[in-house]
């Protein structure tokens, strides 16, 4: 309850900090929130898109929390995600099967390729002892550079194009992707409004994906014994290798399962919106936004699932002062780090709370 | 109410009268969609802003942009635009091909415009691709640096094997050869569009292989080789635009696409109504839309910039016909004695 409250608090001191950034650049910090509203609220579309791109932050999220419960700081979210999404890519333009044995073949073994590249880094920890923060961050740049060498390859690229070939249609979650520009679609569409402006974006299955995610990782960590096991490892290594539990082999489970939580988020992310995967310049940050999902969460799956929505939304909605107002949508970024900033240090609030009370600090 | 709108229309036709060349709709509204570089890219994201920035104050448009963080953004942010209600809708650069044609099929009464991008015949009618004729710069570039060279070996790597970089390799190669046929190009791609790194090798081991000048369009790549040529005092030839301000002294021209231009022109169009849906615009150098850098006239001899003054009548004029692909290259090259 107390972590609940202290990411509501932090979400409006960002809210004020960004209010300070905007007034600082000449605009009205209202009318810049008003537009934010109305761009995150005022239509379906916008509706669709948020959960859009709260999918995949909703199972990076998840995949940071989870590891974060078992003792486990996943930097690495970012780089499973690129494994995830290339893979996916890769087995969905290869396999040509019927949408029933494709969508579940192609999003299992996305993700349990993904699994295997998160449970690297549990592994070299558990074999050498390298550190995960580590060996997850130098594991983000080696899954860029992979999947940047994949795009290249010939018969996987696309002609003359800087992106993989797409995926066979029988692969997409898309929903109703076909019957959106049918003729009978459109004409359906055209006396329904409401259907018309939402169904407009991507909208895709990974949403149920990511709510069964959230379901599941939450009887792993709550009621189930293994869940117990590697909370336990977080909580004390030592005390748990005392009391007969293998660390070395909960560790590497542990990132395995965070592996794949990110892997899901990229199979989703290619397969119901964008289809195929190009060259990088950067990361794309899918799985940093993850560790502050899973921050502001307070690393509860619950928390994760609504944090996933409010940073969806922000994302999306902030964007949209920049051609309203010709404001910088960098202030989206700087109120994101702002929330991570007070999420991170709650004896702030500690400190606020003794103050008030009229007590001595020391 | 009668009266009011006898009035009105009586306004109308007096404003009509005393000022003939404006128009009197509301101004038209024009929206750009920037692909992951941003609108602080130093190169066409940038560019293109600011040919809208012109439109605003020379010709009344009212100008908006969005940037995308990510690939998935551009179809988000085209619909921005699109309830945002402008006129016309840019995206820039090819990257953004896919995003734009699902746009103006879902959308068929809004106007798009895509840069550096054809859809050849399937273009829909409420789309415009704008291409650019980067082999006429260059092919200055590369006459510039044949006349410039000492050794008689020039450079170019490229970035990647596509139909646009070979623009530039090719047009330059036919530059070089245009004057002095005996002229040996080296070529190479560095297969990326970032890797500062790799390109600094790859102009080293020209430089090594006697090159004198080189040529690169391979985006930030180009930073390395500029940076290699700077190193070794030879002399480089930058892409998109005026690089000279990278090494004032190394840079002796620099192969410009003009974005700015080619979506002021198309803008200054749409005002006057003559949007061209449907088809792809190619600008070259007699719009304005390719040319070599300003800065040219710093490092090169004045009899040189004449010659090249002439050289651009000539292709203006259609007289010299520029190789942009390797087969036209070839029976290009058998032209030249």
């Amino acid at each position: 309850m107390r972590k609940f409250l202290i990411s509501i608090l932090s979400i409006v001191l960002s809210f004020l900090v960004g209010a300070l950034v905007l007034k600082l650049s000449g605009i009205s910090p209202l009318e810049a929130y008003s537009v934010m509203w109305e761009g995150a609220f005022s239509q379906p579309n916008y509706i669709a898109y948020i959960i859009i791109r709260s999918t995949p932050l909703i199972l990076t999220g998840l995949s940071v929390a989870f590891a974060f419960r078992t003792g486990l700081f996943n930097i690495g979210s970012e780089g499973q995600f690129i494994i995830g999404a290339l893979s996916a890519a890769y087995f969905g333009f290869i396999f040509h099967f019927s949408p029933w044995i494709q969508i579940p073949l192609v999003m299992i073994l996305a993700t349990f390729v993904a699994s295997l590249y998160g449970g690297l880094s549990g592994y070299l920890k558990a074999r050498f002892g390298v550190h995960e923060v580590l060996s997850t961050i130098m594991l983000n740049w080696i899954a860029l550079y992979i999947s940047n060498y994949a795009v290249f390859v010939e018969g996987l690229r696309r002609p003359d194009m800087e992106t993989t070939e797409f995926i066979q249609p029988s692969t997409s979650i898309t929903i109703l992707p076909d019957w959106k520009v049918s003729d009978a679609g459109v004409e359906w569409l055209s006396h329904h409004p409401f259907w018309n402006s939402f169904l407009r974006p991507p909208v895709n299955a990974g949403i149920f994906i990511a709510l069964l995610a959230v379901v599941v990782v939450w009887i792993i960590l709550n009621k189930t014994t293994f869940g117990f096991k590697l909370k336990a490892v977080g909580f004390s290594p030592t005390a748990s290798e005392y009391a007969g539990i293998s660390t070395k082999l909960k560790v590497t489970q542990s990132m395995m399962i965070a592996g794949a939580l990110s892997g899901l988020a990229g199979a989703t992310h290619v397969m119901g919106v964008s289809k195929n995967i190009a060259a990088l310049a950067t990361h794309e940050g899918y799985g940093f936004d993850g560790i502050a999902v899973s921050l502001i969460g307070a690393n509860n799956p619950i928390g994760v699932l609504f944090s996933g929505f409010f940073l969806g939304a922000l994302k999306y909605s902030g964007q949209k002062i920049q051609s309203t107002l010709e404001a910088p949508s960098e202030v989206i970024g700087i109120m994101i780090g702002a929330i991570i900033f007070f999420v991170a240090i709650p004896k702030i609030f500690d400190f606020i709370g003794d103050f008030k009370a009229g007590k001595k600090h020391d | 109410m009668r009266i009011k709108n006898v009035l009105c229309s009586l306004a109308l036709i007096c404003s009509a009268l005393t000022l003939p060349s404006i128009s009197l709709a509301a101004p038209q509204k024009i929206g750009m969609v920037t692909d992951v570089g941003g609108v602080n890219d130093q190169s066409f994201n940038q560019s293109a802003w600011e040919g809208l920035q012109r439109t605003k104050k020379e010709l009344g448009n009212k100008v908006s942009y969005q940037e995308s963080k990510q690939d998935a953004d551009y179809p988000a942010n085209l619909e921005t635009l699109f309830d945002a209600k402008n006129d016309l809708i840019w995206g820039i650069g090819f990257k953004m091909a896919d995003a734009v044609l699902l746009a103006a099929k879902q959308n068929p009464k809004q106007k798009y415009a895509i840069i550096d991008y054809s859809y050849g015949a399937k273009t829909p009618p409420n789309v415009v691709g704008v291409m650019f004729k980067a082999e006429e710069g260059a092919f200055l570039a590369g006459y510039i640096a044949a006349k410039m060279s000492k050794t008689g070996t020039l450079g170019f790597i490229g970035g990647m094997s596509v139909p646009i970089i070979h623009s530039f390799q090719y047009g330059f190669k036919a530059g070089a050869k245009y004057a002095n046929h005996k002229i040996n190009v080296l070529e190479q791609y560095s297969e990326s569009f970032t890797d500062a790194a790799k390109g600094k090798a790859i102009a080293n081991q020209m430089l090594g292989k006697g090159a004198d000048v080189v040529f690169h369009a391979a985006g930030a790549v180009g930073d390395g080789v500029i940076e290699a040529v700077k190193e070794k005092d030879k002399m480089a030839v930058g892409v998109d635009r005026d690089q000279n301000y990278l090494a004032p002294k190394n840079v002796i021209t620099s192969s410009m696409k003009r974005v700015d231009n080619a979506i002021f022109n198309v803008v200054k169009d749409f005002n006057e109504g003559k949007f061209k849906g449907g088809s792809t615009i190619e600008y070259g150098l007699k719009d304005n839309a390719v040319d070599i850098a300003p800065s040219t006239t710093k490092m090169v001899p004045s009899v040189l910039l004449e010659e090249v003054a002439k050289i651009k009548k000539l292709i203006v004029a259609g007289k010299i016909k520029i190789p942009s692909t390797e087969k036209a290259y070839e029976s290009y090259a058998k032209t030249l004695k």
